[in-house]
């Protein structure tokens, strides 16, 4: 395809990570039953893509996020970030959530520092914490409680949270799922330039399809569960991006077709 | 950015028990009075119980009458020299004007109470004791007082501080490990619910002292709520914290300090609170029956010499003791749980 040769010839910064998923299948015990959500999923993610992953609801797409951010471990298969094996969370790999999931207790600035505090390097570090509140246009909340924020607010608190620890793959689980939908598109676009400044890896999980094909340079498709790879489409479109691009409108016929959704178009 | 309303919630700072009291509405009692009017009339009213006091002479032998009738006059000189001097006083003068209302009706309790006992004895006598009489007892006896008092606050602080301690750590492993959940839980459940007092015949001769024995039994009282109520706040804390912390490089020493223990505490000090109240009851029942000091002994001996004075005056310190423990706990919750202003209603 001509699609991929395009992606290829965009080159990133050495921020990112490569993250490869080696045959990773997965499944939840409810109840005494085995409940399969993964399938022998296999791709690999250069560093600095911007992958999304797409799926109908609860197909488990937010389960291979967790398994890639290590807050599991798959029933088989490997995952492999930069060539090694992930056996645990670790910083250089960081989720934002759908929901912000702030402590209520900590000012937005604390939130922020938290991952530089558990890791014992905030003393020294601290403008770090500033730097990413400016990142995301909220060095004047930084002393505020969560509760006085807008989601939208809330969110990018959150993002700066994740940032701050300067992460090599960021893990985005339907981050813009809970927005108003003017909110959500400021943040498509905020999402994108920060991606672009700073070149670390994008994993993102959406059920938005005009938002993974405005935000990724690759689409992968997930069947039902379990979760199987139907499609790995390029984007092969310059950023920034339109939204009425021709180009995206047939890619995105192409995906809800995929989804059983043609009848719609 | 209308969301954010950080200098309201910080205007309402005001501890959550004189909310309740006081700030909840501008009591507008002032019986549609020009400013400060109530003020004028609690100040009469004050004037009004120094002269009961003086106008007809007692039925019984009290020292303190005119002194606490020349008291009486200097407070109604008080509450009107601040009254005129109104806006001047600024901070001092809103608090004034807020508390008229309970100064004027105090005022007449006290001029019914003086009627009523020490000039026309409408009330049995000796149990109904005048006001006086419990001015009496604070000036002349106050030493014994002061050393019943010291007792006291220090059994009671001493037991309710271990129990407190004790049950939040208890609370916080209970709540955080699985394997010690399954060894103290039951232990909770089968001794928690047993009143502290039920030990008390126990407790005085396994301990070697009455004081130790004493302590213990505060503690226990504070501890079981505490631990129940900490264990239950680790317990609920939400999953998705302890991921994000996780992801964020958290250990796990991290995750209880940081995590579990910060989202736990509104509910800790509903226990605290809760363990306050049920020590307060074993530190009176073991004062008087093994502790041979201490406020609860104070009011056994007053009763064993029928002195209904002393018992007042002792009742009177002893609630504004608890009362003050309360209040300090509710100003240390207000210290530490500033976020929860706006998120729950207080």
């Amino acid at each position: 395809m001509v699609a991929h040769a395009l992606a290829e010839a965009v080159t990133y910064p050495a921020v990112g990570a490569s993250l490869d998923v080696e045959r990773i299948s997965h499944a939840f015990d409810i109840d005494g039953n085995v409940l399969p959500v993964l399938d022998d999923v296999n791709f690999n993610v250069k560093p600095g893509e911007f992958i999304a992953l797409l799926g109908p609801s609860g197909c488990g797409k937010s389960t291979l996020l967790r398994l890639v951010a290590g807050l599991e471990a798959p029933r088989s298969g490997v995952l492999r970030e930069d060539g090694d094996p992930v056996t645990g969370p670790f910083p250089s790999r960081v989720v934002v959530f759908q929901d912000p999931t702030l402590f209520p207790w900590r000012t937005v600035w604390n939130n922020v520092a938290l991952g530089l505090e558990a890791q014992g390097i905030l003393k020294s570090q601290r403008q770090r914490v500033d730097a990413a509140l400016d990142l995301v246009g909220l060095s004047q909340f930084r002393n505020a409680y969560p509760h006085q924020l807008s989601g939208g607010m809330a969110q990018r608190v959150a993002l700066a949270r994740a940032l701050v620890n300067d992460p090599k793959i960021l893990i985005l689980d339907e981050p813009l799922g809970k927005l108003d939908s003017l909110t959500r598109i400021t943040m498509q676009a905020e999402i994108v330039a920060l991606w672009q400044r700073k070149g670390f890896t994008t994993l993102l999980v959406t059920h938005d399809v005009e938002e993974a094909l405005f935000l990724a340079n690759r689409v992968i498709v997930f069947s039902d569960r379990p979760a199987r790879i139907k499609a790995d489409i390029a984007v092969d479109r310059p950023y920034p991006r339109h939204r009425g691009d021709p180009r995206l409108a047939e890619l995105r016929r192409n995906i809800l077709g995929l989804l059983g959704l043609d009848a719609t178009w | 950015m209308s969301t954010y309303s950080a200098s309201k919630t910080v205007a309402l700072a005001q501890s959550a028990e004189e909310g309740a009291a006081l700030s909840g509405r501008p009591l507008s009692l002032a019986f549609s009075l020009p400013a400060g009017g109530t003020g004028v009339f609690a100040s009469l009213a004050w004037v009004g119980f120094g002269i009961s006091c003086l106008w007809w002479p007692d039925i019984g032998d009290w020292t303190r009458t005119h002194q606490l009738a020349a008291a009486a006059f200097v407070i109604s000189g008080a509450i009107f020299l601040a009254t005129v001097a109104g806006s001047r006083l600024g901070r001092f003068n809103a608090g004034l004007q807020r508390r008229a209302p309970w100064l004027l009706v105090s005022a007449l309790f006290l001029t019914l109470w003086e009627v009523a006992t020490a000039k026309f004895g409408w009330l049995p006598l000796p149990f109904f004791p005048p006001p006086q009489s419990i001015i009496e007892v604070y000036t002349d006896d106050l030493p014994k007082l002061l050393d019943s008092i010291f007792a006291s606050v220090k059994l009671q602080l001493g037991g309710y501080v271990i129990g407190a301690t004790v049950g939040f750590l208890t609370g916080v492993s209970i709540g955080w490990s699985r394997s010690v959940g399954y060894w103290v839980h039951p232990v909770l459940r089968f001794i928690g619910p047993l009143p502290a007092t039920a030990w008390l015949p126990i407790a005085f001769f396994t301990f070697p002292s009455s004081w130790s024995a004493s302590t213990f039994l505060i503690a226990l009282a504070t501890g079981f709520p505490v631990t129940v109520l900490t264990w239950s706040g680790v317990a609920s804390v939400s999953n998705a914290y302890y991921d994000v912390a996780r992801t964020l490089g958290a250990k796990p020493s991290f995750l209880v300090l940081k995590v579990a223990i910060p989202a736990a505490l509104p509910h800790v000090f509903v226990g605290l609170f809760m363990g306050l109240g049920s020590s307060f009851a074993v530190l009176v029942v073991a004062e008087m029956i093994g502790v041979k000091a201490g406020l609860g002994w104070y009011l056994q001996w007053a009763q064993g010499w029928a002195a209904y004075a002393n018992m007042y005056a002792a009742l009177i310190v002893m609630s504004l003791l608890c009362s003050g423990a309360i209040t300090l706990l509710f100003r240390t919750r207000d210290r530490l749980l500033i976020w929860q202003k706006g998120v729950v209603k207080w």
